[in-house]
């Protein structure tokens, strides 16, 4: 409860923060800002090449239904592997001046975040553009996805940028992890295709069910299966207790150890 | 809040860090040397206790490595003791890292900021307290460009002006009153004494002891991790003043005893030539080839092979408290025998400005010897000097005073002491007031 008050109290650095972050992030190279939207878009692009013509999927507008995916996928990517390091990369930060330590992981996962939100311009421009249009009624349950895979990804975040500073090799197992977790997570095929054996796995993965919540709203123009949204908001509040107690725990000898 | 109850209470709080020769943080090593406990514990906290009443202004004291910084991260947070407690009432505000989160790209005014949210201001506040910062930067014209177009000076202004300006209950300073040149110094100084006279509760850790004596209510000396004394101020600076003064004088002599026993003996080389000044006794003509401006010069009849500075410990010594006894001994060796020597001494200012020189002539003391080599002791009583470093003149000269062996800086030596008077003499005196 203190913690929360003093974040509270905090929220002007954690503003500061993130707009130090999206500023300073392409800062030098030529195209800046725009690299938000061109990085996901190739990356839509060869993804899309390699599932339509070389695998020959047979989803229909694949490459909307991998966009309104791999757009949070990028979010969550990001948020646990470079959020890992976000609490190293702050140690000037750390070592010398008292704040509440999680201010850091909150306004990295934040910044990441305002990214997402900037790409799904791109996402509705897409949208429209290419008349597949929008369900108003499934939109309005958008927000609370976004906020469900919000708190999962800050869960995350906590956990990971606080064992790293013990455990320097984490930020590198997290690229591998990341890379594993996203074919692990019907981000590019559909759930469908996955073997029975498998799918307890799956349906433990709390991305899967964001996943299929963005697809339900922006691909399928439909109100999100409600299981789905609930099971995927209960693990996330569940990874974000466990990141706040761990960090809690480890925050203390952040110093010491940076 | 109520003016009497405590700001700060710390509780027997201990602390220890370990010590990893090389740290092994990565999975291999780990994984390799799981077994092996790679690093060593070193207690920097032992048990303290004390507490801070609220508006009182507290000084830390100690020498290097003696806990008070580690003290100072515990009670900001940045560190967690290992046992006791630390309980502060009311909001924290450290000026131990200046310019925390600066970015030199920003300018000035986004700094500030910045830099204030990371005390946990929010805008609101920023806003309301940006006049009084920018103001008191001195940094007006100044405030829109970027921060790297800064000096060190103007960029360290800044820093202090936001952190001053962080309306705190509790200020915690680390030596960082080296702010600026001397103006903004005081400037930063009468601040602080405004804050203290407003109630705000202060601790600083600094070496500079006059610091502490004319700002804090109350001194704590801390030495290896426990509390040595606790009191007010002048009390407790003087107590450390004076173990640290000892502990000086201990050292050195170690160091040199370790260095005679390690370096067969030889002269200690003449470190300064003091400028012009010439010593009275060679106010004579010089037309027998001797260069009185050397360092040491003569016409080596007789020559000075060594002189001590003997302190109370009998050793030979570079360092000697105030007002102790001392003995200087100088070794001479003859080379062509004259009837009579004349010995003399003299303490010399580092500017060559003489403070007091003596002979056996002046004494009336005759010296005459059919030896090769010898010793003359002069025993100094009750050494008046004050605190400083000072030169030793040894000299032998013939009876006419023609220079045989002069030394004019054989070597300094440093005198300790408390009493904090100016000049070089110590003078016994007392003061009666009257009406």
């Amino acid at each position: 409860m203190n913690t929360i008050k003093e974040l509270y109290a905090y929220r002007q650095m954690i503003f500061s923060l993130v707009k130090k972050d999206l500023r300073g992030r392409y800062k030098g190279s030529v195209l800046g800002f725009l690299w938000t939207f061109i990085n996901p878009l190739f990356q839509l692009i060869v993804y899309t090449m390699v599932f339509s013509f070389i695998l020959k999927t047979t989803i229909e507008r694949y490459y909307l239904y991998l966009f309104v995916a791999l757009i949070p996928w990028i979010f969550f990517s990001s948020a646990i592997t470079v959020g890992a390091a976000s609490v190293v990369a702050q140690k000037d930060l750390v070592k010398k001046i008292y704040f509440p330590r999680m201010v850091i992981p909150i306004s990295y996962v934040t910044s990441c975040f305002v990214n997402m939100l900037l790409c799904f311009i791109v996402v509705f421009a897409v949208v429209i553009c290419t008349g597949v249009g929008v369900n108003f009624l499934a939109l309005l349950t958008l927000p609370v996805i976004m906020i469900v895979e919000y708190v999962l990804a800050l869960g995350m975040a906590l956990l990971t940028s606080a064992v790293t500073v013990y455990f320097r090799d984490l930020e590198h197992i997290l690229g591998i992890v990341a890379m594993a977790w996203m074919y692990m997570t019907p981000v590019m095929y559909d759930k469908s295709i996955v073997p029975d054996r498998l799918l307890p796995i799956f349906n433990l993965n709390p991305m899967t069910h964001v996943i299929e919540c963005y697809r339900s709203v922006l691909y399928s123009k439909e109100v999100p299966d409600l299981t789905s949204l609930l099971s995927a908001a209960s693990l996330g509040l569940f990874f974000l207790l466990i990141g706040c107690l761990v960090f809690n725990k480890l925050q203390r000898h952040f110093a010491e150890e940076l | 809040m109520e003016r009497n109850g405590n700001a700060i209470e710390v509780n027997n709080i201990t602390k220890h860090f370990k010590v990893y020769p090389d740290k092994g943080a990565q999975l291999k090593e780990r994984l390799l040397f799981r077994k092996r406990s790679r690093f060593e514990i070193r207690d920097v906290l032992k048990g303290i206790s004390f507490s801070v009443k609220n508006g009182e202004a507290v000084g830390l004291i100690g020498h290097n490595g003696c806990g008070k910084s580690t003290t100072l991260k515990l009670l900001t947070r940045i560190m967690y003791p290992d046992s006791g407690t630390i309980t502060m009432n009311g909001r924290v505000s450290s000026l131990i890292e200046l310019g925390a989160g600066f970015h030199p790209d920003m300018s000035g005014r986004e700094n500030i900021y910045t830099n204030a949210a990371i005390f946990g201001l929010t805008k609101k506040e920023i806003d309301a307290r940006l006049s009084d910062i920018v103001e008191f930067s001195e940094l007006a014209e100044f405030i829109d460009n970027p921060v790297r177009t800064y000096s060190s000076g103007m960029y360290m202004r800044l820093a202090f002006s936001v952190a001053i300006n962080v309306d705190a209950d509790i200020l915690l300073i680390d030596e960082i009153l080296a702010v600026g040149d001397t103006n903004f110094q005081t400037k930063c100084f009468n601040r602080l004494r405004e804050l203290k006279a407003a109630g705000i509760t202060i601790i600083i850790v600094t070496h500079d002891l006059s610091t502490i004596e004319k700002f804090c209510d109350r001194a704590i000396w801390l030495n290896d991790g426990l509390i040595v004394k606790e009191g007010r101020s002048p009390e407790v600076v003087d107590a450390y003043f004076n173990f640290m003064n000892h502990k000086r004088i201990e050292a050195e002599e170690a160091a040199a005893a370790e260095k005679a026993s390690q370096e067969p003996p030889e002269e200690v080389p003449a470190e300064e030539q003091p400028a012009e000044e010439q010593p009275p006794e060679q106010e004579q003509t010089s037309g027998d080839g001797i260069d009185y401006t050397a360092n040491r010069f003569g016409l080596k009849y007789i020559e000075i092979t060594k002189a001590r500075m003997i302190g109370a410990s009998g050793k030979d010594s570079r360092i000697f408290p105030a007002g102790s006894d001392l003995t200087i001994e100088i070794d001479f060796k003859v080379n062509k025998p004259l009837d009579e020597y004349i010995f003399g001494f003299g303490f010399y200012t580092l500017e060559g400005e003489c403070l007091y020189g003596n002979n056996t002539q002046l004494d009336r003391i005759t010296v005459k010897t059919d030896s090769t080599t010898g010793t003359v002791a002069v025993d100094v009583l009750g050494l008046p000097l004050l605190a400083g470093k000072y030169l030793l003149n040894v000299a032998v000269v013939d009876n006419n005073g023609t220079p045989m062996d002069f030394y004019r800086n054989y070597c300094d030596f440093e005198v300790v002491s408390d009493d904090r008077s100016t000049g070089y003499f110590s003078i016994p005196h007392k003061w009666r007031i009257g009406k």
